[in-house]
Formats: structure tokens, C-alpha cells, sequence
């Protein structure tokens, strides 16, 4: 297990190496620099004499060649100074620090839920296969898996609004802080999220449950007399539950771009609303920044996935 | 292949000419399309849906009742009424219209990026695949390192670098369809490889291109096939969700996600209207590929149905 931890980790570490040279390039290479896409951007509202350009320029470090910037951005990063934005000057950092717990939880709810609804209903509908309730669980599974997951939080919002004449607040409130009123800001962007993987989760754990209800071992554990319970949790349940971690490791990184737009649609402020915001303002520390950020994240993710496998599934690791 | 006719001759003294018994190609291609059918109603539906979307953004024009950028400031945020059955938007433009011609831009992105993204994951995966070595290694860790962004924030990425537009659209998304396309052509090409048919290839000193064209590459076409129709819900996601964002399509082109784009935002009652018809036509969309992509798989590979279901 150990070997293959740390395998996986000696991989980790080039991708993370061309995740960041992959942002860097983009910020810089294609636009000319980073600069110029915000003055190109803007021209009427904010232009800057050549003089002027050159002094931001040079205050910012992008006057030095490529290598330099590349290895300035690296020693910030690592030291945790992710820079500020370029219009009001608040430190990135924090600005990651404050919302950052609102996403994160918004897209841990959305995975509990989605095993909440998704499991019971992708196991019930195979033991009972055929059944209405398998008929309609596959309808609705169909369904959700093609509705966009933002359009389902303007659907919440709109039905919230007109029947109960009531919007979601949009300050932060941080769950230790009033747990009531961050849950009436988080609850609804984590369904939106949550149900759309809740369809991908049940089909795949009815999928895996009706692979495993035709195993031999199933039919000598009713053969020997076991309780169909025991027989559904110890065996069906158990065994079933690999795919159903596969699905939702995979569904992350859907989730982590989808959590973008629910939070814009519910105007959440997020990181992805922040991210969306910086990239409509053009503020280029702030995008290179934080969508570094959902590399790593996303890369950690993936390794906590895999390792969850080799945990689950013997066989994995001794390969 | 006309050279090789020496025609073997069976029992019975029958000439078995092996390519001249293959029958035409629109023969062979429609007979497909009635075992397809018979295989899946619920494919052939989705098909019909999709069908409809051509025929609604090919006459488009003939099709819409108003211009879909026409302003008419007399009927802003109208609700639905015969006049505009589907309502007007924040412009007084005829919601109904603009979903007409929306379809046009659901389809080409869809299709022009899972093309290109899969066409080009197509390629990259044989050559990775079957060259091996230092290529396949290097292309695996750039492979990695695309698959390391959630496909929505590396579009995002490519579209504020590129800018807003149509083509840039198609080329953030596309590049989002590379990664699963060349692991998965990849693995395939794995086991082609050691078939006995490349394997002969080889020691008749074929060279590495004409084996990859003509004997791995149509081996690794089906795969690739069922990904790109899987993929196209995906893409459609994809374009209506950036478009949401502000970032895809710019706004006075009707996409159906640009439409979404701040509805509830400025109005004190909202529109409903305006939040419901663009998301029914996107997910009908997305549905109907699915559901596609699906059956086709089923359709090419029955094994795998009668594991899953």
C-alpha cells in the first residue's frame, strides 16, 4: 500500500509541475502579457499613457523575461501569498480564505446528498428491477442526469421567489458563525448540484447492484438461509459500492465546473463566482491564481479517489 | 483488394466473390439504421429529436415568427400570449424565435468541438498508443495535465485567453473533449497492437504510418465513435453553461445559455418564462444525445447491454 501511495504521489508531482506552466503560458503567451488583455480590454475607461503602462508593468514584475516571472509566481505561491487583485488590491488569499469554506461546503453537501437520494434509490431499483418504482427511478434518472445543473438553481430560485416570495441571502456567513443562516444560503446551491449527481450516482449503484444480485456467492448466501437484509448490506451493498466511489470521484471535477455556474446563478459568493468575476474583470493574478487553485484541488481529489479505490479494492494495490 | 479475386470456388461450384457479394453502401448503411431501430425505440426517438433540431435550425427563417434580434420596446418581458406564444425577453425579442436560431448554435458547437476534440484525441491516441515509448510517456503526462482542470475552468481558461465568440467557443470546448478521447482511443490501440494482423503487417515490413492507417485506426474507429456521441451532451452542457457565464457566446446571438444569462438578476417578478423555455430546449437536447449515445453503444457493443441491465 505504502509503494503505491507513494507511486502515485511521484506521478502527482510533473502534473502539478504542468499545471502550472500550462496557466502561465496561457496568461502570458498568447495576449502579449497580461497587461495589455486588461488595457486592450478596457480602452475609453481606463487607458494608460505608454509611460504609465511600462511603471504598472515593471511594478508588477512582467517587464522580467519569462523564467523569472515563472519562478516569482512559484516562490509566492508556495509561500501562500497569492498576490492581489489588480483593481481594488485585496489580497487573493484571503479572499480564498473567506469563500472558500462556502464552496467547499456547498460541494460536500451536494455529494452527501447525492448519495443520500442516489444509493437507496439505484439499490432499491434493482432489487425491485421492472417494478414501477424501477420504471419511474430510470425516468427520473434520465432526466436528471441531462438538466443543467444551473438552470436547476434558477428553477429553485424562480419557485422560491414566486411562491414563497423569499431569495437566497448573498453575505457570507460562515457555518460556525450562524449555522441557521449559512444553511439558508448553502442548501438550495447544494441541491441544484446535488441532484443532477444524484441521477449519475443511482445509475451507476443500480447498474453495479444488479451485476453483483447475479454473482454466485449472492445465490449461496440465500442458498445457506442468510436474511435477504443481511444478504443486500453485507453482500450486494458492500461489493456495489466501488463503482458508485468511481462515479463520484468522476463526477468531481464536473462538479467542482458546475458548482461555477450554481453559484453565479445563485449569486453564492463562492470562489467560483469569484473566479467568474475576475475573469469578466480581467483581473489576471486573480484568474491565474484561483484557477491554479482548482488544478490542485482537482489533482488532490483525483489522488484521494484513487487511493479510496486501492482502499476499497485489495487488488488494485497489489497489481 | 481487386487483384486478390482469384475467386475460390465452394462445393456446390458457386463463385463466392467476397467483395463483389458486399452490397451497396447506402443499402448496407440503412439496414444498420432499421437494426438500429429495432434494437432501440427509445435511440431512434432521440435520433427524431435531433432530427427536428436540424430541421429548426436549417429553416430557421422560414420557421420563426419574428426576427430573434429585433427589439420591440413596446412588449418587454411580456409573458407568454398568442401573439409571442413563448413570451418576450428583457429586449421585447420573441423568446420563441430566439429559440429557433438558438438551435443553430447548439448544434454547430456541439458537433464542429466533439469533431474536432475527438478527431484530434483519435489521432493522438493511436500514434501514443501504438508508437509507445518516449512519445506515449510524454503524451500521457500532457494528457494528465489537461485532465487536470475540471473540463469547465480549462474552457473558461482558453476562452478569456482567446476572447468570447463562436469559434473560440468551439476550440475551449473541444480541447475539453481531447483528454477522455485519446485515453480511451489509446487503450484500444493497447490490445490492437497485439493482434496477429499487425503483428503480419509488420513483417512484411509495412511501416509504422500505413499499419496505423490501415489496420490499427479502423479497428479503434468504433470506440471513438461512441465516445463522441457520449460526449455531445457534454458539449452542449458546456457552451450553454460558458454562455450562462457571460463568457461563450456573446449576447446578441441567441444561445440558448446566453438567454439564461442574468434573467432573475434586475426583475422584482420574475419572468418565468424567460428562465423555463431555454432550459426545457437545453436539456431536451442534452437528453436526446444521451439517450443516443446510449443505445448507439448498446447498439455496437450488445454484450456490455445485457451486463448492465
Amino acid at each position: 500500500m505504502s509503494k503505491y501511495l507513494l507511486n502515485r504521489l511521484l506521478i502527482a508531482i510533473p502534473t502539478i509541475f504542468g499545471v502550472t506552466v500550462l496557466i502561465f503560458l496561457a496568461m502570458r503567451v498568447i495576449p502579449g502579457d497580461p497587461l495589455q488583455l486588461i488595457v486592450s480590454e478596457s480602452d475609453g475607461i481606463y487607458v494608460l499613457s505608454e509611460e504609465e503602462l511600462q511603471a504598472v508593468r515593471a511594478s508588477l514584475g512582467l517587464d522580467q523575461p519569462y523564467y523569472i516571472q515563472y519562478y516569482d509566481w512559484m516562490r509566492q505561491v508556495i509561500s501562500g501569498d497569492m498576490g492581489s487583485s489588480f483593481w481594488n488590491k485585496e489580497p487573493i488569499s484571503g479572499m480564498i480564505l473567506r469563500r472558500g469554506p462556502i464552496s467547499a461546503q456547498i460541494a460536500i453537501m451536494a455529494v452527501l446528498l447525492s448519495w443520500l437520494i442516489g444509493v437507496p434509490i439505484g439499490m432499491l431499483s434493482a432489487m425491485w428491477r421492472n417494478s414501477l418504482m424501477d420504471h419511474l427511478s430510470r425516468v427520473g434518472i434520465t432526466v436528471f442526469i441531462a438538466v443543467p445543473s444551473y438552470w436547476l438553481g434558477l428553477l429553485i430560485i424562480l419557485f422560491s421567489v414566486l411562491v414563497f416570495t423569499w431569495r437566497p441571502p448573498i453575505t457570507i456567513i460562515q457555518l460556525w458563525e450562524d449555522p441557521l443562516g449559512n444553511l439558508s444560503m448553502t442548501v438550495l446551491p447544494a441541491m441544484a448540484l446535488g441532484l443532477g449527481l444524484s441521477a449519475a450516482t443511482a445509475r451507476m449503484a443500480r447498474s453495479a447492484a444488479l451485476e453483483v444480485l447475479f454473482e454466485d456467492y449472492i445465490r449461496t448466501a440465500r442458498a445457506k438461509g442468510l436474511r435477504e437484509t443481511l444478504v443486500v448490506w453485507r453482500h450486494v451493498f458492500k461489493n456495489a459500492m466501488l463503482p458508485v466511489v468511481t462515479t463520484t470521484g468522476l463526477a468531481l471535477g464536473g462538479l467542482l465546473g458546475g458548482a461555477v455556474s450554481v453559484e453565479t446563478a445563485f449569486a453564492v459568493p463562492g470562489l467560483g463566482k469569484l473566479l467568474v468575476q475576475g475573469m469578466t474583470e480581467r483581473d489576471w493574478m486573480m484568474i491565474q491564481n484561483l484557477v491554479l487553485l482548482y488544478g490542485l484541488i482537482y489533482v488532490i481529489i483525483n489522488l484521494l479517489v484513487d487511493l479510496s479505490y486501492a482502499f476499497l479494492d485489495p487488488r488494485i494495490r497489489y497489481e | 483488394m481487386a487483384t486478390t479475386s482469384a475467386a475460390p470456388a465452394d462445393s456446390e461450384g458457386i463463385v463466392l466473390d467476397i467483395e463483389g457479394q458486399r452490397p451497396h453502401f447506402l443499402l448496407r448503411f440503412s439496414s444498420a439504421v432499421g437494426r438500429f431501430a429495432q434494437s432501440s425505440p427509445i435511440g431512434m426517438v432521440a435520433v427524431g429529436i435531433w432530427l427536428l433540431m436540424f430541421v429548426m435550425a436549417v429553416f430557421a427563417p422560414i420557421l420563426s415568427p419574428y426576427d430573434p434580434l429585433e427589439a420591440d420596446y413596446g412588449a418587454i418581458r411580456a409573458a407568454p400570449t398568442a401573439e409571442h406564444i413563448l413570451g418576450t425577453d428583457q429586449l421585447g425579442r420573441d423568446l420563441l424565435s430566439r429559440i429557433i436560431y438558438g438551435a443553430r448554435i447548439t448544434l454547430i458547437v456541439s458537433i464542429t468541438a466533439v469533431f474536432v476534440g475527438d478527431l484530434i484525441g483519435f489521432v493522438w491516441g493511436i500514434a501514443s498508443g501504438y508508437l509507445g515509448q518516449r512519445f506515449d510517456l510524454i503524451s500521457q503526462r500532457v494528457v494528465d495535465v489537461l485532465m487536470s482542470f475540471p473540463g469547465l475552468i480549462l474552457a473558461l481558461l482558453l476562452l478569456v485567453v482567446l476572447g468570447a465568440g463562436l469559434v473560440t467557443v468551439i476550440v475551449a470546448i473541444s480541447v475539453t473533449r481531447i483528454p477522455s478521447a485519446t485515453r480511451i482511443t489509446r487503450a484500444v490501440v493497447l490490445s490492437i497492437k497485439e493482434t496477429s494482423y499487425v503483428e503480419a503487417a509488420k513483417m512484411i515490413g509495412a511501416s509504422n504510418v500505413r499499419i496505423m492507417v490501415r489496420h490499427v485506426a479502423p479497428q479503434a474507429v468504433a470506440p471513438i465513435l461512441v465516445v463522441a456521441t457520449l460526449h455531445l451532451g457534454g458539449a452542449i452542457f458546456a457552451e450553454s453553461a460558458l454562455s450562462f457565464l457571460g463568457m461563450g457566446i456573446p449576447p446578441p446571438a441567441p444561445s440558448w445559455g446566453n438567454m439564461l444569462g442574468g434573467v432573475l438578476a434586475a426583475a422584482f417578478r420574475p419572468p418565468w418564462w424567460l428562465v423555463i423555455f431555454p432550459g426545457v430546449a437545453i436539456t431536451i437536447a442534452i437528453m436526446a444525445a444521451n439517450l443516443f449515445g446510449d443505445a448507439f453503444r448498446d447498439f455496437l457493443d450488445p454484450k456490455l447491454r445485457r451486463r448492465i441491465d
